[in-house]
C-alpha cells in the first residue's frame, strides 16, 4: 500500500471527529474522500499531510509514518494556496530552490505548458480567473515531482462550467504523471467522475461507511446506467434521496 | 465604448483639475480675510516673499535638508531596529506576551513627552532629536510589522512548510512579500508620525531645520511671516514624502495587498 490509515481517530477537544479509519491507497491509485461538511475528511487529509497528528492511530506512507510535511507529497488547496506576491512563473519554481537556474527554468517551462498557461508565465495572480490560480497550484505541487497529492476541494470555489473542465484536465496530468492522489469533496458527482475508489464517510464523527469501486474505464459517459447507478448508491449511502 | 470615453475623459482632468482649484481657492480666501483684517496673520503674498527670502539668504536649502537629514536617521534607525523586531514577535508567541503590554503602554505616550530624557541622555542637539524622532517610529513600525505576521493566511505559511524551503527562503519569499503591503502602509505612517516629530524637537533643541526657522522668527522680532512660511514649507514636504511613500504601494508584488484598483 502507497498509503495506509490504520485506526486513525481524532479529537479537537471534546468533539470527535474521526473514528477509527483503516484504509489503503494504491500506489497510482485515484482515491475520492467524499462526506457530508464537517465530516471530518479536510481532517483526516491534513493527517496524511503531516500538518495534524491524530489522538490515535497512524498513517504510514511506503511503510514509513507520516510525523511531518514532506515535500515529497504536496497539499494543493483551493485556489487560495498560490502566493500572490509571486509571478506564475516563481509559484511553480518555488519548491524548487535547490534546482540549478537552468534545470529550474526548463522545469517550470515545462509545468506551465502541462497546465496550459503558456504566455502568462510574467502574470500576477491577481490577473488570472479562479480556474487558472488553480491551475498554477496544481502546476507548482507537481513541479517538486511528489509521489502523492492531496487535494482538498480543489474545485469547491469555481463556477461549474470551469469545474467540470479542471476536472478532465487533472485526470489527463494524473494519466501522464502516475501519481497517487487522494482527492476530498464534498461532490459526489465530482468523485464518481474522477475516482478509481469513493470512500463514502458519515456525518460526524466520521467514519467509512463504504468504500466504492468505480469500475468505469475513462473517458466517463456520464449518463451511462454504470455511471448513475454508482452515483444513486453513493447518494443513498449518504442518505440522500437523488431529487429536488 | 465612445460614450463611455466621453464620460470618463472630463473625470481624468476632473480630479488634477479640482485639488488645484481647492487650493487656489484658498488662497484667494486667505488673502481676502488677511485685507479685511490686518494684523489677523501674514496674506499669501507675503509669505511667499518670505519664502524668497529665505531661499535668497541661503537658509531655505540649508534648514530643509536639517530637518530631512534628522527624519532620515531617526527613521531609518527604527526602521532597522523595528521590523526584526516586529517580525520575530510576529513569530513568538511567547515573546509576543510577554513584550506586548510594554509597548501597548509606551505607546500612548507623546513623543514628545521624552524630550526631558532626550536631553539628559543626549544633550541638547542632533542626536536628541534624531533620537525622538526614531522613538516616534520605532513603535507604530514594531506593532504593525508584528500584526502583519498575524494577519499572514496560514494556507502560505502550510504551503511554505510543505515544500520544504530553508529557512532562509522562507524568510525572504513568503514571509517580507507576505506582509509587505502592511509594512508599506505602515511605513508611510510612521514617516508622517517621524515628520510631525522633527518639528517639535527641533522647537527645542536645536539651531537649524524648519521647527527652529518657526521658534526663531518669532523670537528674533515677531517676524510672523517666516512663521507661516516655516508652516507652509513642512506641509509641501510632508506631502510630498507622503506621495513618494505612495509609490511603493504601486510595485508589482505588493498590489495584490490592496483593494482591486
Amino acid at each position: 500500500m502507497k498509503v495506509q490509515f490504520t485506526d486513525v481517530s481524532m479529537r479537537f477537544g471534546a468533539m470527535e471527529v474521526l473514528q477509527h479509519i483503516t484504509l489503503g491507497v494504491e500506489e497510482g491509485e485515484f482515491c475520492c474522500i467524499v462526506g457530508p461538511s464537517g465530516c471530518g475528511k479536510s481532517t483526516l487529509l491534513n493527517i496524511a499531510g503531516g500538518f495534524l497528528a491524530p489522538a490515535s492511530g497512524s498513517v504510514t506512507i511506503d511503510g514509513e509514518p507520516v510525523t511531518a510535511p514532506d515535500r515529497r507529497r504536496i497539499f494543493v488547496f483551493q485556489e487560495r494556496g498560490v502566493f500572490p506576491w509571486l509571478t506564475v512563473e516563481g509559484n511553480i519554481g518555488f519548491g524548487l530552490f535547490d534546482m540549478p537556474d537552468d534545470e529550474r527554468r526548463q522545469r517550470v517551462t515545462q509545468y506551465i505548458e502541462l497546465v496550459g498557461l503558456k504566455g502568462f508565465e510574467k502574470s500576477y495572480p491577481r490577473e488570472l480567473s479562479g480556474g487558472m490560480k488553480q491551475r498554477v497550484e496544481v502546476a507548482r505541487a507537481l513541479a517538486v515531482n511528489p509521489d502523492v497529492l492531496f487535494l482538498d476541494e480543489p474545485f469547491g470555489a469555481l463556477d461549474s462550467i470551469t469545474r467540470l473542465q479542471m476536472r478532465s484536465e487533472l485526470l489527463r496530468i494524473w494519466r501522464a504523471e502516475k501519481k497517487t492522489v487522494l482527492f476530498v469533496t464534498h461532490d459526489i458527482e465530482e468523485s464518481v467522475q474522477l475516482a478509481d475508489r469513493v470512500v463514502v464517510m458519515s456525518a460526524r464523527p466520521g467514519h467509512i461507511r463504504r468504500v466504492v469501486e468505480i469500475d468505469i474505464a475513462h473517458p466517463r459517459d456520464l449518463s451511462s446506467r454504470r455511471y448513475i447507478e454508482l452515483r444513486d448508491l453513493i447518494f443513498g449511502e449518504i442518505g440522500l434521496a437523488h431529487q429536488v | 465604448m465612445t460614450a463611455l470615453l466621453l464620460l470618463s475623459r472630463p473625470n481624468v482632468s476632473r480630479s488634477r483639475l479640482l485639488p488645484l482649484t481647492g487650493i487656489l481657492v484658498a488662497l484667494v480666501a486667505w488673502q481676502i480675510a488677511v485685507s479685511m483684517r490686518p494684523g489677523l496673520i501674514p496674506g499669501p503674498i507675503v509669505v511667499g516673499r518670505a519664502i524668497g527670502e529665505l531661499a535668497v539668504r541661503g537658509l531655505l536649502l540649508k534648514y530643509v535638508v536639517a530637518s530631512l537629514f534628522r527624519v532620515t536617521w531617526g527613521y531609518l534607525a527604527a526602521l532597522v531596529i523595528a521590523i526584526p523586531l516586529g517580525l520575530a514577535l510576529g513569530m513568538m508567541k511567547l515573546g509576543e506576551m510577554a513584550i506586548n503590554p510594554i509597548l501597548q503602554v509606551l505607546r500612548p505616550i507623546s513623543p514628545l513627552a521624552w524630550i526631558p530624557i532626550a536631553i539628559l541622555w543626549f544633550g541638547v542637539g542632533d542626536i536628541s532629536a534624531i533620537f525622538l524622532i526614531f522613538l516616534a517610529s520605532l513603535l507604530p513600525l514594531t506593532v504593525a510589522t508584528m500584526n502583519a505576521v498575524h494577519n499572514i493566511d496560514p494556507v502560505h505559511l502550510a504551503a511554505a512548510r510543505n515544500f520544504d524551503i530553508p529557512l532562509r527562503a522562507r524568510m525572504t519569499d513568503v514571509l517580507i512579500p507576505a506582509i509587505l503591503p502592511q509594512l508599506i502602509v505602515a511605513m508611510r505612517i510612521a514617516l508622517g508620525v517621524a515628520w510631525l516629530v522633527v518639528v517639535a524637537a527641533e522647537m527645542i533643541a536645536v539651531n537649524s531645520g524648519l521647527g527652529f526657522l518657526i521658534v526663531d522668527a518669532r523670537n528674533a522680532g515677531d517676524r510672523y511671516d517666516l512663521v507661516i512660511a516655516g508652516m507652509v514649507l513642512i506641509g509641501v514636504i510632508g506631502v510630498v514624502l507622503d506621495l513618494l511613500m505612495r509609490r511603493l504601494e504601486r510595485l508589482d508584488s505588493v498590489r495584490w495587498g490592496y483593494a482591486a484598483e
